[in-house]
């Protein structure tokens, strides 16, 4: 097996995305070696864009398929579009086709209807499939992406078996509300995305907004990261950190340990429950900012 | 020359993957052949082949941490008998103590009697569920003398044995009505093909009458905390062959132990083998003893399993006599954090079957005003009454 070098990591930042060492190789090396990549940590970490940065890394089609409960193969695979069979069916009665011929054309690929799996199989190019929130679709539904993510191919009883004309990049994203099969672990590459450290999300700040003035970037990446160590009920993601800082510029803040009320005020950004404002006061506030 | 040191590596990965397949990985070889080949990427970078030997050989969260310590254990024989080295004897000695522990809310022939017992009975009761009398009325029907004996007061061993039988029927049973096949619904996303060319026969072919199903409403997820406490000593080897049928037969739910602390059991109850399983009870009831503190234990879920455990369509069992040792304002407020998170709640005490019994304990009181519905539970009857709670939200 030879692979080619990629330097996923450096071309995921040119597109603004800033990934640690090992998210990038593991990206990296699900490129190489066609396998699904599982990307589990907690909400607000950025594991959803990295489907999108490999997308533009890679400037393949990106293809999406958010799971629900209840979510079903109709939904995620193929369906007939049964309105239309029986319109047809009807159209060509006094034709008198034999019962042979009129099922070759109301099974043919005219009357399917492609959702996001199929879809992706069939891209002339690979292009990047984002399974988003795997863990919020039944169990069934997860067995039968199996047979997807292996062998790269579809079952279609009417039609037979559709494989894959690319291979596609499958990401696929968990947030842990829900344990997921072995057997779906297995199949997949695996990397656990953790909150950045100050540094990074510092750069993730400057990258995203270059009008940001570098040293509040530090400081709001700092207080953010002293915010996450708090009790809360749910910890700041990272697109809480760049609305937030978005606007700490807006309002024209420069320092952070100015303005209290104005901090105080923009807390919003970062904080989404009545029991998380309640618990960071003006002054849990100010202490944060100070550290 | 250039074949050794290959087979060499070769032997040294199988041995690292061993390795990870003894801590706990499911690794099997077609991994072994595919991290040599990522090795042999940059076979001079150590750092970077770590990072990609993880993505490739981890599956979950607590692999992902575990691996860099039995990478640095394999590699560079670091800290090698600090994580996951298995000390038999000491362990086996801990459970026999643990076991007899037990044995005051399992009965004393539970452990070598029930493995007999229970293997294959597990299959038969559930088929028995499953086929036909499905009504879920049928067991209290049956056995009605014995479903309506306040359980304290079965003390006759072939009696416990059919009540508690009874209880894991019943569990299963519940679960059966709740099926999830697709049915007729006027208002349903998919057409039935088949009926709607039924019934076009009526109107000379003509699909004129589009029937649709759907699939019911996915059944609650059931979230079940038993007090296992001395108090409920009576009570709890009934309650915890219920909670095993709830649990065994309803892919969502999850089961927890209160008693000084939380434990959660859910696996531990799955478990086929019954004597395994009271081995598995046994090990997680280390601390096991003192009063119940539901307060805290409550808190404790709160804090690591509620995100995990419950939904939008979750119901809460309790079942406890309320005795608690905790002070009843953290009750009051775990119970109120909780009832955030779960739509129901339910307290099932089997005092309250008796027949002088008020709910006017501290604790009691500081629950109530946080649940939907407090009843009895000290006869199966009342137990199969909870149907219709955990049937739709």
């Amino acid at each position: 097996m030879t692979f080619q070098t990629l330097d996923i990591a450096d071309r995921l930042r040119e597109v603004g995305y800033v990934a640690d060492e090992a998210l990038a190789l593991a990206v990296e090396l699900a490129v190489q070696l066609q396998r699904p990549l599982l990307l589990e940590g907690e909400a607000g970490v950025g594991k959803t864009e990295v489907a999108k940065a490999l997308a533009a890394v890679l400037e393949a089609r990106l293809i999406r398929l958010q799971c629900y409960e209840g979510l079903d193969a109709g939904h995620a695979l193929y369906e007939w579009n049964y309105q239309r069979q029986l319109l047809a069916i009807k159209a060509r009665e006094r034709e008198a086709l034999s019962a042979r011929e009129v099922e070759a054309q109301i099974f043919s690929d005219e009357y399917l209807l492609r959702r996001p799996l199929l879809e992706a199989l069939s891209q002339q190019t690979p292009p990047v499939l984002l399974i988003d929130e795997i863990d919020r679709a039944d169990e069934a539904f997860e067995a039968y992406l199996l047979e997807v993510l292996s062998d790269w191919q579809v079952s279609v009883p009417e039609l037979g078996t559709i494989a894959a004309t690319a291979i596609p990049h499958v990401v696929l994203t968990s947030n842990g509300t829900r344990d997921l099969s072995d057997a779906l672990r297995r199949r997949c590459l695996y990397s656990y995305v953790e909150f950045p450290g100050p540094e990074r999300e510092a750069e993730i700040l400057r990258r995203r907004l270059p009008g940001l003035d570098a040293r509040l970037a530090g400081e709001i990446a700092g207080f953010v990261q002293a915010l996450r160590r708090e009790e809360l009920e749910k910890k700041p993601g990272i697109a809480e950190t760049l609305d937030w800082a978005a606007a700490l510029t807006g309002l024209g803040v420069e320092r952070l340990g100015g303005d209290r009320e104005t901090l105080q005020r923009s807390l919003i950004c970062l904080l989404k429950t009545e029991a998380d404002l309640k618990a960071v006061t003006p002054e849990v506030a100010a202490r944060l900012a100070a550290e | 020359m250039a074949d050794a040191p290959a087979s060499a590596i070769a032997a040294r990965m199988s041995g690292f993957v061993g390795h990870l397949r003894l801590n706990g990985f499911a690794l099997g070889p077609a991994e072994t052949a595919t991290a040599l080949a990522v090795l042999a990427q940059d076979p001079l970078d150590p750092a970077r082949s770590r990072h990609r030997l993880r993505a490739l050989l981890t599956g979950r969260p607590e692999e992902w941490r575990r691996f860099d310590a039995l990478f640095e254990a394999y590699w560079y024989g670091r800290g090698r008998r600090r994580d996951g080295v298995e000390r038999p004897p000491e362990r086996q000695r801990r459970n026999r103590a643990q076991q007899r522990l037990w044995r005051s809310h399992l009965g004393e022939q539970a452990e070598s009697e029930a493995a007999e017992r229970e293997g294959p009975k597990i299959e038969s009761a559930a088929g028995e569920a499953t086929e036909g009398e499905a009504s879920g009325r049928l067991i209290a029907a049956r056995d009605e003398r014995l479903a309506r004996t306040d359980l304290r007061h079965i003390v006759d061993p072939a009696e416990m044995a059919a009540a508690e039988a009874l209880a894991f029927r019943l569990a299963s049973a519940l679960r059966f009505r709740l099926s999830r096949r697709q049915r007729l619904a006027a208002q349903g996303a998919r057409l039935d093909l088949r009926r709607t060319i039924r019934r076009s026969l009526a109107h000379g072919g003509e699909p004129f009458e589009l029937v649709r199903r759907r699939r019911p409403e996915q059944p609650v997820r059931l979230v079940v905390f038993l007090d296992v406490s001395g108090s409920m000593q009576h009570y709890s080897r009934f309650f915890l062959q219920f909670v095993k049928g709830l649990v065994c037969r309803w892919l969502e739910s999850d089961a927890y132990l209160v008693h000084s602390r939380l434990v959660r059991v859910t696996d531990a109850v799955r478990e086929r083998d019954s004597l395994k399983a009271m081995t598995r009870l046994a090990l997680l009831a280390e601390g096991f003893g003192g009063g119940t503190r539901l307060g805290e234990s409550l808190e404790d879920f709160n804090r690591h399993y509620a995100r995990r455990a419950l939904n939008a369509r979750s119901v809460v069992l309790i079942l406890s006599d309320g005795y608690d040792t905790g002070s009843p304002e953290a009750l009051a407020a775990a119970l109120a954090r909780l009832k955030k998170r779960a739509p129901r709640l339910v307290w099932l005490n089997p005092l309250l079957g008796w027949r002088d019994y008020r709910p006017v304990n501290a604790a009691m009181q500081a629950a109530l005003p946080h649940i939907d519905r407090f009843a009895a539970a000290n006869t199966l009857d009342s137990l199969a009454a909870l149907e219709p709670e955990l049937a739709r939200l």
